[in-house]
This record gives structure tokens, sequence and C-alpha cells, in this order.
């Protein structure tokens, strides 16, 4: 290889020898983008290896993320997972063969990239985030997110700018956050507190309207609803008090053939085994080059992090490669009503003739809540427990009452759900 | 009534296959599995080539068939850094046979070959590509000569070549395709493919409306809110037309008033003060009366030279193309129904009855197209005859089928200049607009000239070593042969496009305002700060979007990039050009 002759170099005043990795070339030089107060040079790299991250999630886009941060100067690595190695993981979680079905991933990724790059570190936890508390995630520079389910980047997020105390700069943990669906993905950085976070951008990911319970009863008309019918009522009916395990081949075949069966009264056509797992487990199409793209975009994002080299993300990269290669890169907006970071009770308009039963299906269905289980206060009184029981019994009758014989227009209430550690704050406008 | 007796279904799992590969089943379907099973892809490896082993291994994991790298290389420590299927033990061993051991334990089905050759010595003796269907080239090649060689080579047997380049924060790959490309299996946004043909109903649809809203008003609450949307909007059409010359609602004023008429329509005197099946039709108004268009692409393949024009040679594409045409004439505009019908609020019989009329329909417009078909290819005297399957496939997507025209990669050489001809137009304009990502491309390709250029001089001077070159091109710097700092950024004006070069007096194009120039010497600069050298993150981002478009190309699937794309790793932003 041919190198630019020695005098148009950079000289390396605190590197006495050869660089040892391309990173090296990065690191010991500014760029025409790199901040005019940033020094290069050993500080930097010794930063950058004593940096201790964290990644969540050893799937997909786990993999690619350990990968990249190993070959990226990172040294002290942190995985978290719960799952184990399933046979349709094998098409893209590289780190994993046929042998290790059964096992952790974390447990597994982390030995593959410590055998294979030298240096590395990898801790791994074989569990739920929710089992660790501020003082473990309090230990990490930043956290790296590969998920696939939005509870429990909500959970990450909450945590995170909870932890943030403004006296103490070394409490804000950036969280850089991946995900894909097929050929599409976006990748995000979150400086907690500081820059818009995951549940002030809940709405950009939506979950899919769900059917309503009559069309499934009563007037099918899509493969999907004979299969919903098959995992929410047949099962119910006829294996009432058996859990449904979705990983379970005689499970999904008896939803198969019960919703062959309905889809056959009805003449339906199109209802197979695959769309069947697919609907009850509700796939997501997954494959190695998106998340090669999205997890090298979220590492790359920390890299700069850590070095300063460059600037970084500020603070959505959507990429889309189902017709060409399309990305949006853009800032999203704090919200001031943001119930994780923001101050001010969100308004909602609401009909003061609704039921309180109903107001609580609507929260479920709002992209920006997505509430399961939801137990709502008023400024007064509690209006609905979920817990304890004697509290849900004694509230229980408040369901069928209007929300004008509960609150006052423009009164605040607060709605918290077990999955999440916040409460949301709505104020509500009575409308029509 | 008796009880429906159901046979029960044979009990069919899915195949270890299927369940190993049905994430992205999902998404191409066996057939383009197929397609990815029956490929064989070359990568020419030049560099530190992590960015063409991480396009391998995003094609290895969804099973491609083969692949084979040349590279004669051997592992160093740098190499060690940056590339993830190496390891210490590796250390000085020829790179591509050690990086082909750790991909082979990604998938074992996967058949994998390396060649301990240059890529110039292989770019000698080109008709060995032959055998490949698909060429990734790892750029900067050693001269201009070999890139030229290949890309004319793949050209010429029409196999789909990638070139790529990847440095620092920054990388680049253009796509030679053939000529014509077409895609068919073009997976549009589900909610963009409804053609529902309100404006032009035929009999039996009509005549299901007939039977479903003649006593409209007499209905129980029940039925009444159970009208499928559409039928609502026929009659409400029907009603409309009434009072305005037979004509539909033609404007968006207009549709508003459309829209209020329906609304009207629906009873509010019920418990849920209003109807669901109303509020469905409301909704579809604007987006569902509208006459009959076709998309640009598609008028594009209609007034080819080669869809008009069908002979014995003509590929099936055209001959199908054809056809299409045919009917969209005879038909006033309207194109072969696609058959699908969204979901809506409707009582289960009424919804498959109306589904099986817009099937039927789909069905006898492809018969239609068919015999245009059978009798083209008795007329142009075509053998054998098209398969069915592939008239169907045309038929439904037919609205979204795109023909790309592959153009020739541009090659940097150190001696001529490159000729732009219908580009400059496009190109030049857009060097000079603030933020525009084109200026990486033509740093890659001042790369490529830069390399070509020391390339002749090794060549003519035969310097003893690369100190001794390095003496030679500073030499050069301070002769003004090669402009100074970063040495081969001035080599970029020799390439870039003007609009009209007689008309300009200026010796080299170049970058017309200051801000363009500075934009390119910072993308300069930077690449430069890099010497060489890939970062993973960049070669992986960049690994992950050359296998997606590679994985289109093979598997005719989706519309891939036409034809250059390059990437920024400070901005995190793509862009797409046509060049």
């Amino acid at each position: 290889m041919v190198k630019l002759p020695a005098f148009l170099r950079t000289i390396r005043q605190d590197i006495d020898k050869l660089p040892r990795t391309y990173l090296d070339n990065i690191l010991t030089k500014p760029g025409p983008a790199s901040d005019p107060d940033w020094i290069p040079g050993l500080e930097t790299i010794s930063a950058l290896e004593s940096s201790k991250v964290l990644v969540i999630g050893a799937g997909g886009l786990g993999c690619e993320i350990l990968k990249n941060l190993a070959l990226s100067g990172f040294k002290d690595i942190h995985v978290i997972d719960m799952d184990t190695i399933d046979v349709s993981n094998l098409n893209r979680q590289f780190l994993f063969r046929e042998a290790d079905v059964g096992k952790s991933k974390a447990e597994v990724a982390a030995a593959f990239v410590e055998k294979r790059v030298k240096g590395v570190k990898i801790t791994p936890y074989n569990g739920k985030i929710q089992d660790k508390d501020e003082e473990y995630y309090m230990q990490f520079k930043m956290v790296i997110c590969g998920l696939d389910s939005i509870e429990a980047r909500r959970w990450i997020n909450a945590t995170l700018v909870d932890m943030v105390d403004m006296e103490d700069p070394e409490s804000l943990k950036p969280l850089i956050d991946g995900g894909t669906e097929g050929f599409k993905g976006q990748a995000r950085v979150i400086l907690p507190t500081m820059n818009s976070c995951i549940e002030c951008q809940l709405d950009m990911h939506a979950p899919r309207a769900a059917v309503p319970l009559c069309t499934l009863a009563t007037i099918p008309r899509q493969p999907s609803h004979c299969i919903e019918w098959a995992h929410i009522i047949a099962w119910e009916e006829h294996r009432k008090g058996e859990v449904l395990d979705t990983d379970d081949p005689e499970h999904i075949t008896w939803l198969y053939q019960r919703a062959l069966a309905r889809a056959q009264e009805f003449k339906i056509p199109g209802v197979t085994y695959s769309l069947t797992q697919g609907v009850v487990k509700n796939i997501i199409p997954a494959i190695a080059s998106t998340n090669a793209i999205i997890a090298a975009s979220c590492c790359s994002e920390a890299f700069k992090i850590a070095t300063s080299c460059n600037p970084f993300l500020q603070n959505y990269m959507m990429y889309s490669g189902d017709e060409g290669v399309y990305t949006y890169t853009f800032e999203t907006e704090r919200k001031e009503d943001c119930p994780v970071c923001g101050n001010l009770a969100r308004n909602l308009t609401v009909n003061p003739n609704m039921t309180l039963q109903e107001f609580i299906d609507n929260l479920g269905e709002r992209a920006e809540a997505q509430l399961k289980k939801p137990t709502l206060r008023s400024e007064e009184k509690s209006l609905y427990s979920q817990f304890p029981q004697s509290l849900r019994e004694q509230t229980a009758p408040n369901l069928s009452k209007k929300l004008s014989e509960l609150v006052v227009d423009g009164e605040e209430i607060g709605v918290s759900d077990p999955a999440f550690t916040i409460a949301f704050k709505y104020k509500l406008i009575f409308g029509s | 009534m008796a009880e429906t007796i159901i046979t029960p279904p044979i009990l069919q799992g899915p195949t270890a296959k299927e369940k190993k590969y049905d994430r992205q089943l999902r998404l191409w379907a066996a057939n383009g599995q197929a397609a990815l099973e029956n490929a064989k892809v070359l990568l020419l490896n030049s560099g530190s080539g992590v960015v063409g082993v991480e396009i391998l291994k995003n094609l290895i994991l969804p099973g491609v068939g083969s692949f084979t790298i040349v590279d004669e290389t051997n592992v160093s420590e740098l190499d060690l850094g940056v590339n993830f299927f190496l390891e210490e033990s590796s250390l000085g061993k020829w790179r591509a046979e050690e990086t082909c051991k750790f991909l082979q334990e990604l998938n074992p089905e996967v058949k994998i070959n390396a060649l301990k050759e240059s890529i110039d010595v292989f770019a000698d003796n080109p008709s060995r590509l032959e055998q490949y269907s698909l060429i990734l080239l790892v750029g900067p090649t050693t001269n201009a000569r070999v890139l030229e060689k290949i890309c004319e080579y793949a050209d010429k047997s029409s196999i789909p070549l990638f070139y790529i380049h990847c440095q620092g924060f920054f990388s680049h790959f253009s796509v030679q395709l053939p000529a014509q490309f077409p895609i068919v299996d073009t997976h549009p946004d589900p909610a963009s493919t409804q053609d529902l043909r309100l404006l032009n109903p035929w009999p039996e649809l009509l005549e299901f409306l007939e039977t479903k809203t003649r006593n409209l008003d007499s209905l129980s609450d029940h039925d009444h809110g159970h009208i499928p949307y559409l039928l609502i909007l026929l009659h409400f059409l029907n009603i409309w037309k009434a009072s305005h010359d037979a004509q539909a609602p033609a404007n968006y004023f207009e549709k508003k008033e459309f829209k209020a008429l329906v609304e009207s329509g629906a009873r509010t005197n019920n418990s849920e003060g209003g109807e669901e099946n109303f509020d469905e039709a409301a909704a579809a108004v604007l987006k569902s009366l509208n006459p009959p268009s076709i998309s640009s692409g598609l008028r594009q393949v209609f007034e080819a030279d080669d869809c008009q024009n069908i002979k014995s040679t003509s590929a099936n594409f055209w001959i199908i193309a054809n056809a299409i045409r045919n009917f969209h004439t005879s038909h006033n505009g309207i194109l072969p129904l696609p058959g699908a019908l969204p979901d809506m609020k409707a009582q289960s019989s009424d919804y498959i009855q109306l589904q099986n009329i817009y099937k039927a329909k789909a069905r006898s417009d492809l018969a239609e197209v068919t015999r245009t078909v059978r009798s083209s290819e008795q007329e142009v005297g075509r053998n054998p005859p098209i398969e069915q399957a592939e008239i169907e496939a045309f038929c439904k997507g037919a609205q979204f089928v795109k023909m790309i025209h592959g153009r020739p990669i541009r090659v940097a050489k150190c001696t001529a200049e490159i000729d732009w001809n219908d580009r400059a137009k496009v190109l030049s304009p857009e060097l000079q607009t603030p933020d525009s990502l084109l200026p990486l491309y033509f740093a890659f390709l001042a790369l490529d000239r830069y390399q070509d250029d020391i390339d002749r001089i090794q060549k003519v001077r035969k310097p003893a070593d690369d100190e001794q070159l390095n003496d030679i091109m500073a030499g050069r710097v301070v002769s003004g042969a090669v402009p100074p700092l970063p040495m081969f950024a001035e080599s970029a004006h020799f390439s870039t496009p003007t609009i009209d070069p007689e008309h300009d007096p200026k010796p080299w194009p170049r970058f017309d305002t200051p801000e363009a120039r500075t934009t390119f010497d910072n993308v300069v600069k930077e690449l430069d700060r890099a010497d060489r050298g890939e970062l993973h993150n960049i070669a992986a981002l960049t690994g992950g979007m050359v296998a997606q478009e590679v994985i289109k190309v093979i598997t005719k699937q989706y519309v891939l990039v036409d034809n250059t794309c390059v990437f920024d790793g400070i901005a995190s932003k793509t862009a797409v050009f046509n060049i």
C-alpha cells in the first residue's frame, strides 16, 4: 500500500510507532469537522479504551453491535439479554451456530466476540434489564440498545432520564437506540433530559391497530381474523388455564387447525401455518443486512461520542431500503409535556359522556400511551386502581360512570401502569 | 342444518430450511430464496477489504449459493483490528483463505472458494468472469485499466457489477446493470396498490351493488351498518352523477362536496351515534375517485421502442408489456385489475362475495392479456410460450413495474478526462448545491485517479521503494504537475463535469462557488485523515447497504439504487445519484 508522502502526513507527536490500527489514523489527527478544541492522540485513545459500555439485546442487532464495538476500540463491554437461541435466529444472528440453539444469547455472544477480538472483555448477563438498579446502570459511559420490544425501550429510557443529576455530568448516560423491520430501520441518539427521549418520540412508532373483538367473533373477513379468533377466543374456550406458548409447535399447529376450520366455514382463503405463526407471534421480518446497517450506525455514533473525533448524530436517522436507498436524518423535538422528561400535563380533549372504561380502552390505543393495565388518579381521589384487589373492587363501579361525574373540565389526572416506571399526566378538556 | 365436516389438514409443519429462513422468506418468498441460492458471487477484494467481507457475511447468512474471493494479500496486524473474520492465529497467512474459513462457519450450505491471485492478473483474463452471476469489486484498483477491463467485460456479458469504496467515515458504491433491467415484483406499499376501479365499474359489480343497496333506507340498522364501503361510494356516485351531467366529482372542491353527501347517508340515531362503514367510505373519497392514470415508470415502459415493436428476440418483459399496453389503449386508459381488496367493515359473506367479484374480474383481465401475449408469440414466431405465472405477476403489479437502464461505471484515469455527456447537465448544478453529498463521489473518483497516477509513475520510473515514490510524488507537487495537499484533491478537477466545455475558457472545470469548493476540500481532508484505512463501523454499514442491493438484483424484487450511492458517516446521511 502506498502512503501519502511523509511530509504531507500529520506528525504524530505522541505516538512513537506507526499505527497499530486504522482507528489510530482518525484518533491522532483532527478532521475538518472535528471540534477545534479537540485534542487528538493518546488521551483520546485511552478515554475510548476505558469507556465501559452496556449493550442491551444480543439478538440480530446485538450480535452486530458487540462485533462493531469490539472493533471500534471499546475494551470493556457488558451485554444483557434474557433470551435463548432459536433456530430462526441463525439467518442473521451470526455469532450463533446450530449447536448453540437453546443456550443464552448474552453468554454465547459474549464468549464468541471475546475469543475473536484480542484484548476485549465482554461481561454477559442472562436476564432482564429490570433486574438491575440505578447503581448498576450508573457504572456505564453509555447504553446501546438493539431491542425488539417497545416496553423495554421505554423502561430503560425512563430509568436513564431518572438517573440524571444536574449537579453531576457523569450521571448523564447517552442512550443509542436502533430498530429494524424488513429493509427499514432507524438509529437515534438520546441524551437524557437534554434532547428528545424515546417517550417523546413514541407516537412515531404507533402500534398496529387491533381488530375489534366483534369482528373476530362474528364477521371475520381476513385470514388473520380467523387466526386471531383461534388465538384469543378458541384457545380460551377449549384449553382454558393452559398457558399458550408461541414457541411450542403443538400449540401453533392447534391454532392453525382451528383457524383453518373457521376460515373454511366462512370461505376465507389464505390461512397457512406460516401466517398463523406470524400473526400469533407478531413476527417482524428481519434480515442480516438491515441489522448490519442499523447496528453499525449506532456503533459509529457511540464511537464518535466516546472519542469526540467527529460530531455525532442529532438525533434521528431513518433508513429505508424498500425503494432504492433513502435516509432521512433530522432532529426530533423534545416535548414539554412528555411524561418522562417533560414537566407539563398533556392536554387531552375528551367527550364528557364517555365512560371511564371507554376512556381506559382509548388510552390503550393511543400511540403515545400504549398502556395495558393503567391505574388512574384524579387530583382528589383514586378513579380506578388495578392493585391491590380490594382497591380494584372498590373503584370498579367508577368504570361505568361518565367522565363528567368523576372529574371537572380541565382537571389533571395521573395514569400509571405496572409495565412502566413513570406516570402520565393528562389534563382533561371536555369537548365533543 | 348439517354440521360442516372438515377434513383434518395434513400436518405439514415448516421444513428445517423454512424455519431457519423464516424471517427473510416473509420478505422475498420462496422464489426470491431460490434465486439467492442459485447465485454465484465473485468478490474482487483490495485494500483493507473489510467492506467486501461484510457484504459477503450478509449474503452468506441468508443462504447465497456460492462465492469466490480473489485476494492475494497476507494477513497483517492492521487487518486484525478491523476485520472480524480473522483471528490472531491468521497473522501472516493468506487473507482470503483465512477469511473464508471463518465465513464458512456462518452457513454450511454456502459453497466458498478463495483464489490467490491479484485482481490485475485476474482482469487480464476477463472471460473467467463469465461463470459468475454477480461481481463485487472493491476500489481503488491498482490502476484505471484494471477497473476499465472488468467494467467492460461485465457490461458485455450483462453481469451486474458493484464497485465499492470505503475509507474513514465515507463510502460509495455504484451499480452497473445490464442496459435493461426490469423489475416486476417491486413490493409497493400496500396502501398505494389499491386499484378499486370505482369510476369504471363492470356489470357483475353493479349487479351486486343493486342487490345490496336497492332498499337502502328500509334496511335494518345492522344491515345498513355493514354495507361494504366501496358499495356505499358506488351508490352515492350514482346519485351524484344524476345531478352532475353523469360526471363523477373531479376536483378537490367537488370531492369534498361528495364526501359530505356520503356522510349525510350515515344513520346517527343509533347507539354508536354513527356508522363505521360510512366513516370508511368518507375517508376513502379522496384517494379512491381518481381517474385512471399510470405511473411515470410504466409510462416509460409503454413509450419504449422495445415495447411498441416486439420481435422474436424480445425479452418476456417486453412481450407482456406490449400486451398490457394494448389492454391499456383498448380500455380507455385502465390497467388490468390487480384484484386485491382491502379489508373493510362488512358481513363475512358480503365481503367474500365482493372479493370473488374482484378476483374474477382480475382473472378475466389476465385472460385477455394472455390472449394478446399468445397471439404476439405466434406473430413473431417465439417459443417456448411465456409462463402464465409471469404474465399474472406483471398484471398484478403493472402500475409499479420499473425498467432500470444500466449505465456504465465511470472510470477515472490520470491520462484522460471522463466524458460526462448527458449527465453533466444534472451533476454540475448539483455540485454547487450546499450540503450536497455529490462531492463525496468526486473525492472517490479523485482517489482512483491519484492511484492511477502513482501506478503510472511506478511503471515509468520504477522507483525502488515507497520512500522513493513519495519523493517523486513530492517532486511532482513542487513542479506543479500535481497540486499540493492533499495530493489527490486537485485530481478531481480533471473529472468534474461542466455544462458546456466548449464555452468554458477555463482549462479545468471547477467548483463554481467557494462554498462548493470548501465542501469538496473538507471531504478530501477527512478521507486523507483515514490514510487508506477503513473504520469497521462504516465498512459494516456499507456492507449492509450493498448486501441489500445485491439481494434486490439477485431476486429481482424491490427497487434498487439507480445507480450510485454515497454515505457520509459524519452527518449520518446517504444520497443517490444517477450517474
